[in-house]
Parts: structure tokens; C-alpha cells; sequence
């Protein structure tokens, strides 16, 4: 699960993380009070204006700027809220729809007073699965796509893996600080930094903390200007508090309907919509369509029990999509009984009423035959298939009629 | 022969008297595995499907001399009951549950590394030894016993490919689910190798799928070890950068760890890949025949 910028400083604070200050605003009328507020404690007219979506890449857009005054706060902080934010990043890129701002980020101005005596650093955590351990990867070369840095320097990103059962030890951190070229007290704020860091990233189980840039500033603080921060899905039950800074209006709608069902469901670009039980068949079988001459229009892994209710979510869930032209079903009955998901498929299709495009359903496993038999015999409009090789060819059919 | 679990294997379930413990358990015993027992915390001294119950994994070790664990405890406590069981001399433990937060395996990884056991999971089928041991939860009737050993990170796409080799006219050694999850116990690479180091295996089928580099890993052995024909196929190819597909650890990352990179690197290392799910059992055969 992602966080936003605010709520990813939020909780390094929390850890004594240093951070670039800032106050969420969801209007104008917050953004003027925390406009007034934030520069009543930086004593400083200038202020950030940043928006706050998941995507990287806002300032392209568009959807950071600098304040000078707050004439010019007024007129930045209404531009960016309630704008479609394009960036490299959201769906379609910088020619694609953009995503709808919906909060901003008041911050302060951390490169003043001496701009020129600033210096952009970056520092990720993230799990290392080669290693099986966590990583701290670091660079003199802040504030840029780290990706573009590991290409073009590889030289200048740097690694510290950190022993899984001793934690970080306090060298690993002096030696992080030197690398990135720090001495006096720039120097020992970096190693205090790393540890707070760290701390907070296991304290958090997060996937991945990215701060870039990560700011040496005029004298001598270490502050982080952004924040980017994951948590493991599969840790969210013991941070209830993490959990409930869920922002779904940053998702696909369906994929949160799919998901409060308990269904796992990414939407993809394709025409051919399933519905399968398990992840690693559910890629396969995406794999088929794709072989077969369509497109997958989603992943979606139906789980163990597809019984009619699951069934029926499932087709609700698919044929959101218009672009879907047909759907496969594709089932291996293991511990499940084909004949009882025929029955939940037959159920689920005459409770939705008239289910416009072609459906193929592939059971295979316990009882297949007597499935086919059921399906084949329900009347309804479905093609039925045992073998993956069949249900392939019954997908490509759909295309060469087409 | 085979690997990992034989007729001879003295197995326990840890959360045996819960409802994926009971059900699985009775599945187990129902296909002929040799199950000595199980283990739940203060539940010791009772009996659960005509077997005894024990208080922890050390009594089931030293009073029914358990060797092997199957593991159905629910993710907030799968770690402990991994580490529990290595501790207390397990030789293969198996773990079934999905969602283990990732940080806690990090942890187990390296507190194992003590012990001489071999984690195979979490977030898996289990493995099967045909008409000798069901540790997980695979249905056993699509097995056959015979000379083909399957790995996998999946688990109805491994049903799958066993389905398409009994079919094939062909059986399985043993099949190793090995996980879906980032961090696993035991590789691609160190299943292979288990594979290839056993007699009774004469083909492997090897099935991956995006994100990671376990399967590459496996690719490098292969080509520079391997002694028998192996068919590879990887799930995903169609899926997008950035999204997790089902699986915790199903996440491209970069460049090496798409489906192409992966299926490029294992056909330079000499492994028939096949692009389509519906052709590995064919291929194995032909393969063999050759």
C-alpha cells in the first residue's frame, strides 16, 4: 500500500526523522490558514505548493511550485487544487487523462537561505531478494530519477546491506556518511538520520522508503524534502493506524470494489476478460489469450472457493470493463469439484440475466467431464472446454470471427 | 527414491486442530502419508484424527520422532511456528500459509541459517512424493508415481503441468511448490539441484514466473550442471511493470526480471521453453523420447 508525501513524512517524524515541515490542505480555505501558519513559524513569505497524488514526477506537471508571497501562494494553491495532474507516471503518461488533486502539501521553503549552499542526496530501504536482507541504497546524485543514475553512473549509487538479525550497526552508518562526501556536523546529522531511518522502516514494515531528494541543507541539517513509502500488504493487519491512511480514491474503482469482495483483480488494457483460481494460472492463462490472438483486459485470481456468489462477483467485476469482447473462465478443480463450479458458473450467469459476449469455460480436474456435461447441457450460451489447449482455440475462434 | 518426502518420512502438522490443519491433515492421511501427529499450543495430550496432539514441536520430535512439518498457521503466527520447528530439529519443514509479512522472513531466513533443515514455502502447495507422501495441499489424485520432477513458485499452474504429465502418459517424482512470495526457503535453483542429484528423476519441468531472479539463478546452474533435460515456462508474460500479480513476490521490477528476460536467459541455457501453459507436458515427452 502506498502513502502519500504528507503521510510518509507523517510517520518519519514520528521517528524523529527530520523532514521538510509542510501542512495538508484539502481547500482553499485550509491552504490560506496553513499559508499563515507555516510562515508564522518559518518567518519567511516563501512557501511549496505540492499536490499530493502517488505518482512521481509531479513537478513536470505542474504540480509543485514555489511561493514568494501570498498573492502568489493564492494563485499556485488554486491552480493545483482540484487539477488532473499529468506526469510520466500516471496512467497514459503526459498525454493520458491526468489524476484529480485532491490535497496539497503546504511546505516550507528548506534550500533558503542559501540555495547555493544546498546539496541534493538520495537514500532508499528496500528489501533485497537476491540477499534476503534490507538494503540501503545511497548517491551523491539527489533529486534526479535514481534509474537514469544506475545507468548512466553506476558508479555514484552505492549499497549497505544490513544484517537481517543484528540490525544496522552504527559504521555502516559512518561509512554512508562518508561516501556521500559529508564532514562536521552535515556528517553526524546523516548518521543520525540513517538510524532514525532504518528504525522507522523496520518499525513500519514498509517495502520500500524512497527520500529524494534527501537534502544537505545551507547549515548543515539533513532533511527529507520528499517521501516516497510502501508497506507490505501482507503487514497491514498489525498497523491499523497505516491501514486506515488507505487514500482509494488513488485506485482503479474496480480493483477497490474487487478488492473489498476479497477478490485479487488488476485491470489491464485487453479485450478477453477471466477468471481463474490461482495467481500463477491466472498469469498463464493471460499468457493463452495473448497466444490466442486477444489481449488479457484484467488478472484476476477467483481463489479457492469459486463457488455462484464468488462466480457472480466476479462477472460483475469483469464486465465493468467495456472493452471486454469475450470472457474464459479457466478452473482446476483440485480440492474444489469442477461439477460444483459449473453449477456456481450456470447459477451466476442466469442471476445476471443476459451476459452479452462470449463466455468459455475451462474445468479441469475432479468430476471435469461431468462439468462439460453440465455446462454444455445448461442451454445457455457458453463453450466449454477441458483441455488449456481447447479453451485456446475457442478464444482464437472469437478473434477469427471477428 | 525421490526428494524431500517419502513413504518413510515422520510427518507432523503445526495448526492441526485448526480448520485448514483439520482439512488438509485428513487429506493427507486420506492419500497415505505418514502422519505421526501435530502440534497445537496447549491442546498437548489430546488426540485429533486418531493422532496425538502435542504442546510444541520439540515434544513431537522427541516423542514421536517427527522429522518432517507441514505448517497451516495463520500469518501472524507462521514465522514463530517456522522457527519453532527448526529449532527443535525438523529436518523439512513445509509451509503452506500465505501472507507472511515480508520483514518476518527476513528474520526467519537468517535465524534457520543455524539450523541443518530445508524450508520449502511459505505461501505454497507443499510438495508431494506420488503414492508416498501429500505434505500440503494439492490434490493427489491428478499424481502418478514416476520419473518427472516439477518445480514451481505456483500452485493450480503446477497442478496444471502435473495434470499434463500424468496425461502425457508420463508420472512425477516429486513436485516442489516452492512459493510465491519474495522471500522463500527454498529456490528455484537449490530445487533444481535436489532434482538433479536424484536417481529416480530422469526430466524436470521448471515453472517461474515474473519478478526476481531465481529462475535466471536456476538458468546459470542448469547450464553449467545440468544432467537432464528440463522444460521451462514462466507465467506473466502479458503482465504489467509495477503491479502485483497475485502473488506478493509476482512484481516486475526492472528490465531482468520480465517474462522475456527470464525465457531468454534459460533457452541460452539450453532448457526447452515453451510459451504456452498447454505445452509442457507435450514437450516433456517429446524431450524424453528424443
Amino acid at each position: 500500500m502506498n502513502l502519500h508525501e504528507y503521510q510518509g513524512k507523517e510517520l518519519l517524524k514520528k521517528f524523529g526523522v527530520a523532514i521538510q515541515e509542510g501542512i495538508v490542505a484539502g481547500n482553499m480555505q485550509e491552504a490560506m490558514e496553513a499559508y499563515t501558519a507555516l510562515t508564522a513559524k518559518t518567518n519567511s513569505p516563501f512557501a511549496i505548493v505540492k499536490a499530493q497524488i502517488h505518482a512521481g514526477g509531479r513537478g513536470k506537471g505542474g504540480g509543485v511550485k514555489l511561493a514568494k508571497n501570498a498573492a502568489d501562494f493564492e494563485l499556485h494553491a488554486n491552480n493545483i487544487l482540484g487539477m488532473y495532474l499529468r506526469t510520466p507516471q500516471t496512467a497514459g503518461g503526459m498525454e493520458g487523462p491526468g489524476k484529480l488533486v485532491s490535497k496539497i502539501l503546504v511546505a516550507e521553503d528548506a534550500y533558503a537561505p542559501d540555495f547555493d549552499a544546498c546539496k541534493e542526496l538520495y537514500v532508499s530501504i528496500l528489501m533485497d531478494r537476491e540477499k534476503k536482507c534490507n538494503v540501503i541504497i545511497y548517491s551523491t546524485e539527489g533529486g534526479m530519477d535514481i534509474e537514469k543514475v544506475a545507468e548512466e553512473t553506476p558508479e555514484k549509487v552505492q549499497k549497505e546491506w544490513v544484517d537481517a538479525t543484528l540490525g544496522l550497526q552504527a559504521f555502516q552508518t559512518r561509512k554512508i556518511a562518508f561516501n556521500l562526501d559529508l564532514s562536521g556536523k552535515a556528517f553526524k546529522e546523516m548518521t543520525s538520520f540513517i538510524t532514525k531511518l532504518y528504525t522507522a522502516f523496520v518499525a513500519s514494515d514498509a517495502a520500500l522508503f524512497e527520500i529524494n531528494p534527501c537534502l544537505k541543507t545551507g547549515d548543515d541539517r539533513i532533511i527529507a524534502v520528499d517521501a516516497k513509502v510502501t508497506i507490505d500488504d501482507n503487514a497491514l493487519y498489525r498497523h491499523p493506524d497505516l491501514e486506515a491512511q488507505r487514500d482509494n480514491s488513488e485506485e482503479d474503482p474496480t480493483e477497490v470494489e474487487a478488492r473489498e469482495s476479497d477478490l485479487n483483480y488488476v485491470k489491464l488494457d485487453g479485450n478477453v476478460g477471466c477468471m481463474v483460481n490461482g495467481a500463477g494460472l491466472a498469469m498463464a492463462t493471460m499468457d493463452i489469450i495473448k497466444l490466442s490472438g486477444g489481449e488479457p483486459a484484467n488478472f484476476l485470481d477467483v481463489g479457492g472457493t469459486a463457488d455462484a456468489k464468488r462466480v457472480e462477483l466476479a462477472f460483475r467485476i469483469i464486465l465493468k470493463d467495456p472493452a471486454v469482447k469475450a470472457i474464459l473462465i479457466n478452473i482446476f478443480g483440485g480440492i474444489v469439484r469442477c461439477d460444483r463450479v459449473a453449477q456456481g458458473v450456470i447459477d451466476a450467469y442466469k442471476n445476471m440475466g443476459n451476459i452479452h459476449v462470449p463466455l468459455i469455460v475451462r474445468l479441469q480436474g475432479t468430476n471435469a467431464d461431468l462439468a462439460k456435461k453440465m455446462i454444455d447441457e445448461s442451454g445457455l450460451a457458453v463453450q466449454s472446454a477441458i483441455a488449456l489447449e481447447e479453451a485456446a482455440d475457442l478464444v482464437r475462434n472469437v478473434f477469427e470471427k471477428a | 527414491m525421490a526428494v524431500l518426502v517419502n513413504k518413510d518420512s515422520r510427518i507432523i502438522v503445526q495448526g492441526f486442530t485448526g480448520k485448514e490443519g483439520t482439512f488438509h491433515a485428513e487429506q493427507m492421511i486420506a492419500y497415505g502419508t505418514q502422519v505421526v501427529g501435530g502440534v497445537t499450543p496447549g491442546k498437548g495430550g489430546s488426540s485429533h484424527l486418531d493422532k496425538p496432539v502435542f504442546n510444541t514441536v520439540a515434544d513431537a520430535v522427541k516423542l514421536a520422532h517427527a522429522d518432517t512439518t507441514v505448517i497451516f498457521v495463520p500469518p501472524p503466527f507462521a514465522a514463530d511456528a517456522i522457527m519453532e520447528a527448526a529449532e527443535a530439529g525438523i529436518k523439512v519443514i513445509i509451509c503452506i500459509t500465505e501472507g507472511i509479512p515480508v520483514q518476518d522472513m527476513v528474520k526467519v531466513k537468517a535465524y534457520i541459517a543455524n539450523f541443518d533443515c530445508r524450508l520449502i514455502g511459505p505461501n505454497c502447495p507443499g510438495v508431494i512424493t506420488p503414492e508416498e507422501a501429500k505434505c500440503g495441499i494439492m490434490p493427489g489424485f491428478i499424481h502418478k508415481k514416476g520419473k518427472i520432477g516439477i518445480v514451481s513458485r505456483s500452485g493450480t499452474l503446477t497442478y496444471e503441468a502435473v495434470d499434463q504429465v500424468t496425461k502425457a502418459g508420463m508420472g512425477q517424482s516429486t513436485c516442489i511448490g516452492i512459493g510465491g512470495d519474495p522471500i522463500v526457503g527454498t529456490t528455484t535453483k537449490e530445487a533444481v539441484e535436489l532434482l538433479m542429484n536424484d536417481p529416480e528423476t530422469e526430466g524436470i519441468i521448471m515453472i517461474g514466473e515474473i519478478g526476481g531472479g531465481m529462475e535466471a539463478e536456476a538458468a546459470y546452474y542448469i547450464k553449467e550442471h545440468g544432467t537432464k533435460p528440463v522444460v521451462g515456462f514462466i507465467a506473466g508474460q502479458t503482465a504489467p511493470k509495477g503491479r502485483k500479480m497475485g502473488h506478493a513476490g509476482a512484481i516486475i521490477g526492472g528490465a531482468e526480471d520480465t517474462a522475456e528476460a527470464k525465457m531468454a536467459i534459460m533457452r541460452e541455457c539450453g532448457i526447452h521453453v515453451v510459451s504456452s501453459p498447454a505445452e509442457i507436458g507435450v514437450t516433456m515427452k517429446r524431450v524424453l523420447n528424443k
